[in-house]
């Protein structure tokens, strides 16, 4: 016991004599949460937006009126010329192209479905569909508008409809801020865990202070657990300093409970901590690791449902992320601090993690040879 | 006598490079045995075998009357090993490495302060100093302070002297064999000839063979031949004449002389005039006593 706390005393000395390193713990997860929530959002606001009115009657305008008086859409020029309109979409001056054809306004009038051109640009197929799905927003209820209009010149009787009010539950005014934070904390401590303690190991390997230690009657596990428990620490200290900005600059809701989130971080710490001490003992050089690791945490991350919904991934994928640890804390993170989801909604999750946590660590303390 | 290391048939190979090639050897218990060999012979794989951090592909090893492969952990606890690299913290402090391997080892620096006393002292003033600034002979002195903190009953050093200064060189031996009276067995592999001489016994190695073990003196006069110096201030000239001459069995440049053997039959007087005739009018040409590197170099001629 008393070498392994010696152990663990002497990789605190070192990282805090690291100028860089001790300055960086502090430093990332200020940058991280400052820059990435505010940065990394689905909202689109003013779609730039072409418009080709080859109609010009009031029916067109209106239509026109109605989409620039919307916040997601910006008329940004005019023009007659298709040519010219594709030609401005080409060199992303806009980034939709609306067009009315003649006879528009007067289809309306005598009750033939009115036409419309849709062009959008789909470079990033996300944006395009949410464009999409504002501007079919917009026509509905200009149609609808059209529709009241002329019953109530035909009949006096009220229009008879279904009216639906929505509300998004846990984050009602779908604030991406509040989506993005819990699932920036992850890629933090996924950082932090994923990085530091690979390093560290590879470099005493590298350096060849590790060829002191093997000598030593020091055991492998005094070892893997020394080189866990300092960067497990930073991971947690980091969590709450990350919770912190979130509250103070973004005021993000926290509706469950801080110590099952950091239950759940220490977890998953231990998870990805095994998994990148098991990496470094392949790797004989820093840039070895680095590359290996590099390449898993990027796979791990995009996976884990940060950007994309888990459920529209294909089977194969959502199989995949039985096995990546940093899919269970995004679920997790998001749960508790949106949703408020206790300790028992969230057990399959917990369980999955301290299976993978215990596998690799195990793997991890089994591959480090002290004898080639 | 007991020995501290037995080893028979010791076989390490790296894909196709045998490093270690049926090595066989024993070393008595508080001597200091020297292996002495250039780079690449295979001194570092033969340390790293006795000190369990490889596994030899065949032969059989007693360290301390324990098997490496099997009894490594009780093993470990009696061994202190120096690389060649040095290998200890550079961003921790003096003080704090010697503590670090104290407790890694289950003692402290108290309890064994009297058996680095000697070594420590040196370097002790500069105790709050982070080992990555320390000069190359306090970083030696600490390393070996590191690896003797725990008493070991054997001391592994492998090429501790490599890349100090000659005075340091000089002290190091001085401290070795200061420990002998602590009863400590140390093996130390080096590949200057002119430290053989502070062994009990050395073993020349190359190419994965130990080509003679004995005490320095044996070694020494275990050369067959006769001995000369040549010297002649026209040396390039007098290196390639030397060699050309049929009557020079070896010739190899030592310092500011050649080391020569001549073939039977041949005399120095003979040899003056062959030089003479070449157009080398200065050369002088003594009879010298053979030291161990002219030993050495004579095993590494004749074939094995």
């Amino acid at each position: 016991m008393r070498t392994i706390f010696y152990l663990i005393k002497k990789e605190f000395l070192q990282i805090f004599r690291n100028k860089f390193i001790s300055k960086a713990i502090f430093a990332v997860p200020l940058v991280q949460m400052l820059i990435l929530v505010p940065a990394v959002t689905f909202e689109l606001k003013s779609v730039k937006l072409t418009v080709i009115d080859k109609d010009i009657t009031s029916e067109s305008r209106g239509l026109i009126n109605k989409l620039n008086g919307s916040t997601f859409f910006k008329v940004s020029s005019s023009t007659f010329s298709e040519d010219e309109a594709i030609n401005l979409l080409h060199r992303n001056k806009c980034t939709m192209i609306l067009e009315i054809p003649e006879g528009f306004g007067k289809d309306i009038g005598n009750g033939t479905p009115g036409r419309l051109l849709a062009t959008i640009d789909a470079v990033n197929a996300s944006s395009a569909e949410l464009t999409w799905a504002y501007f079919s927003g917009v026509i509905r209820d200009y149609n609808t508008d059209l529709i009241k209009k002329n019953l109530s010149t035909i009949s006096p009787i009220p229009l008879q409809k279904i009216v639906i009010t929505n509300r998004y539950w846990y984050n009602e005014l779908l604030n991406y801020k509040y989506y993005m934070l819990p699932g920036i904390l992850v890629i933090l401590v996924t950082a932090i865990g994923f990085l530091l303690a690979g390093l560290n190991m590879v470099r005493e390997k590298e350096v060849g202070t590790i060829e002191q230690i093997n000598v030593t009657p020091v055991r492998k596990y005094h070892f893997i657990i020394a080189k866990m428990v300092p960067f497990l620490l930073i991971g947690l200290i980091d969590l709450a300093l990350g919770l912190i900005i979130g509250k103070i600059a973004f005021n993000i809701p926290f509706e469950g409970s801080i110590l099952l989130l950091f239950l759940s971080s220490t977890i998953f710490l231990i998870a990805v901590l095994g998994v990148a001490l098991f990496i470094s003992t392949f790797s004989g050089t820093q840039q070895q690791y680095m590359f290996v690791a590099f390449f898993c945490m990027i796979i791990f991350i995009l996976m884990s449902g940060i950007f994309t919904p888990y459920e529209s991934m294909p089977v194969w994928a959502q199989d995949f992320n039985l096995i990546n640890p940093v899919a269970y804390l995004m679920r997790i993170n998001r749960m508790v601090m949106l949703k408020g989801s206790t300790m028992h909604d969230i057990s399959r999750e917990l369980y999955s993690l301290a299976t993978i946590a215990i596998v690799f660590t195990t793997l991890a303390v089994r591959r480090y040879r002290k004898t080639a | 006598m007991i020995k501290a290391i037995e080893a028979s048939g010791i076989s390490k190979s790296f894909g196709a490079t045998k490093a270690l090639d049926n090595i066989s050897f024993s070393v008595n218990e508080s001597e200091i045995f020297g292996f002495i060999g250039p780079d690449g012979a295979g001194k570092t794989t033969l340390f790293r075998i006795i000190t369990s951090l490889l596994i030899p592909d065949s032969g059989t090893m007693k360290v301390l009357g324990m098997d490496p492969i099997t009894e490594y952990k009780e093993l470990r606890k009696n061994i202190g090993y120096m690389p060649g690299r040095f290998s200890l913290y550079q961003d921790l402090s003096v003080e704090e490495n010697l503590n670090f391997y104290a407790t890694v080892f289950g003692t402290t620096v108290e309890e064994n302060y009297e058996l680095i006393s000697d070594i420590y002292s040196h370097i002790e003033p500069f105790k709050k100093r982070l080992t990555g600034k320390l000069s190359g002979g306090m970083k030696q002195k600490l390393a070996l302070s590191c690896a003797l903190i725990h008493k070991p009953k054997l001391l592994v050093l492998d090429e501790p002297t490599t890349g100090v200064d000659a005075v340091s060189r000089s002290e190091f031996w001085d401290m070795l064999g200061k420990l002998k009276k602590h009863n400590i067995t140390i093996i130390v592999s080096t590949p200057y000839m002119d430290e053989a001489i502070r062994c009990n016994r050395v073993a020349l190695i190359q190419d994965g063979n130990i080509l003679s073990v004995d005490t320095p003196q044996n070694v020494r006069t275990g050369f067959s031949r006769k001995l000369f110096t040549v010297k002649s201030a026209e040396k390039y000239k007098l290196i390639k004449t030397l060699r050309k001459n049929p009557e020079v069995l070896t010739a190899y440049p030592f310092g500011d002389s050649m080391h020569v053997t001549l073939i039977d039959g041949s005399t120095p007087d003979s040899l003056s005039k062959g030089l003479v005739r070449e157009g080398i009018n200065d050369a002088v040409v003594h009879e010298a006593e053979a030291g161990i590197e002219d030993r050495f170099l004579e095993l590494m001629e004749k074939p094995q």
